[in-house]
């Protein structure tokens, strides 16, 4: 899986997966752009890379707002004048249950994880077009796929993704441009450490290879997928969560 | 360059067509043998190339090299 000067962009790489994939990716010889809404953590981060001595540029963007995605990738192809890898990562959540769910908590988390991810792709769209070449991933969830409750807005966007997903990838493959999606399980992030115990140890249970996900293992299925030896497949949902869900 | 030479030039270069085959009755999907993400790809390259925007329902209507340019020739007298 090597991916030598490619160019990818990573949404929401500040922490968590997001964190864990623009790693994997630098790691394999990628160029990184870094992205994500908070300018003191990104510069953090980008000095871990240098450390490492990976490639990587830091642009702060909010993706849920389109003339910051559009700049996000601008800034991408002035610096390196390519992008051959979108990581649509960037995700929140505002968890409540339905009775309880306000309009915001339902726009905040559809603009950023859905709404965002359409604004990065169509923004990349082109470029991948120009140059017969792109690997778009789209991190979804499998809750996307099997709901859970006390997460309607969460869900709906995952599962919106989804169906985003399998759109771009048969609007866009004879361009040679595939596009996959990513159902992480129960990783461990500080977006599941606010969980509560009861509810963690009852996830547990469900999982038959019994134990929690980590970022590393999200990050090794995307770097797969960015690579050219996924080639042939596109439109695709991958689930990465121990079992949990089998459709 | 005229106008004209432009047009079939983008044409020539988007669609990777042969500049014989760009004659003004020649329609792109059905003559040219383009896709419809090469058609807006040409609409697109057009708007960058003459500096126009071209909202969708023009865009629609240019399916020729004669209507392309005669399209773009009016566009850019209108904002002159």
């Amino acid at each position: 899986m090597d991916l030598k000067d490619k160019v990818a962009v990573v949404t929401g790489s500040t922490r968590g997966i997001g964190l864990a994939i623009a790693r994997e990716l630098a790691e394999r010889g990628a160029r990184v752009v870094l992205s994500g809404r908070n300018a003191e953590r990104l510069q953090e981060v980008v000095e871990q890379f240098q450390k490492q001595a990976w490639t990587a540029l830091a642009v702060q963007a909010d993706v849920s707002q389109p003339e910051q995605a559009a700049q996000l990738i601008q800034k991408t192809l002035d610096k390196w004048g390519a992008v051959h890898i979108l990581v649509n990562n960037a995700g929140i959540t505002r968890d409540t249950l339905l009775l309880r769910m306000r309009d915001e908590d339902w726009d905040a988390v559809l603009n950023t994880n859905l709404k965002g991810a359409f604004h990065c792709t169509r923004a990349v769209a082109r470029p991948m077009m120009k140059q017969r070449y792109g690997r778009i991933i789209n991190i979804s969830s499998v809750v996307g796929l099997i709901g859970n409750a006390g997460q309607a807005n969460y869900a709906a966007s995952k599962g919106g993704l989804i169906a985003f997903t399998k759109s771009v990838a048969r609007e866009l493959a004879s361009r040679n441009i595939t596009c996959n999606a990513v159902a992480p399980g129960y990783i461990e992030t500080d977006m599941t450490e606010v969980l509560d115990e009861k509810v963690k140890q009852a996830l547990l249970g469900q999982i038959p290879l019994g134990r929690l996900g980590n970022g590393k293992d999200v990050a090794h299925l995307v770097a797969f997928l960015a690579s050219d030896l996924a080639a042939y497949i596109t439109g695709q949902v991958i689930n990465v969560d121990g079992g949990m869900v089998m459709l | 360059m005229s106008l004209e030479e432009k047009v079939k030039d983008i044409i020539v270069e988007k669609l990777g067509v042969e500049p014989d085959k760009v004659v003004p009755e020649a329609r792109f999907i059905e003559d040219l043998g383009a896709d419809s993400l090469d058609t807006v790809e040409l609409v697109m390259a057009f708007e960058d190339e003459f500096n126009v925007e071209i909202p969708d329902e023009d865009a629609q209507e240019i399916t020729t090299v004669k209507s392309a340019i005669d399209y773009l020739s009016k566009k850019i007298q209108s904002a002159e």
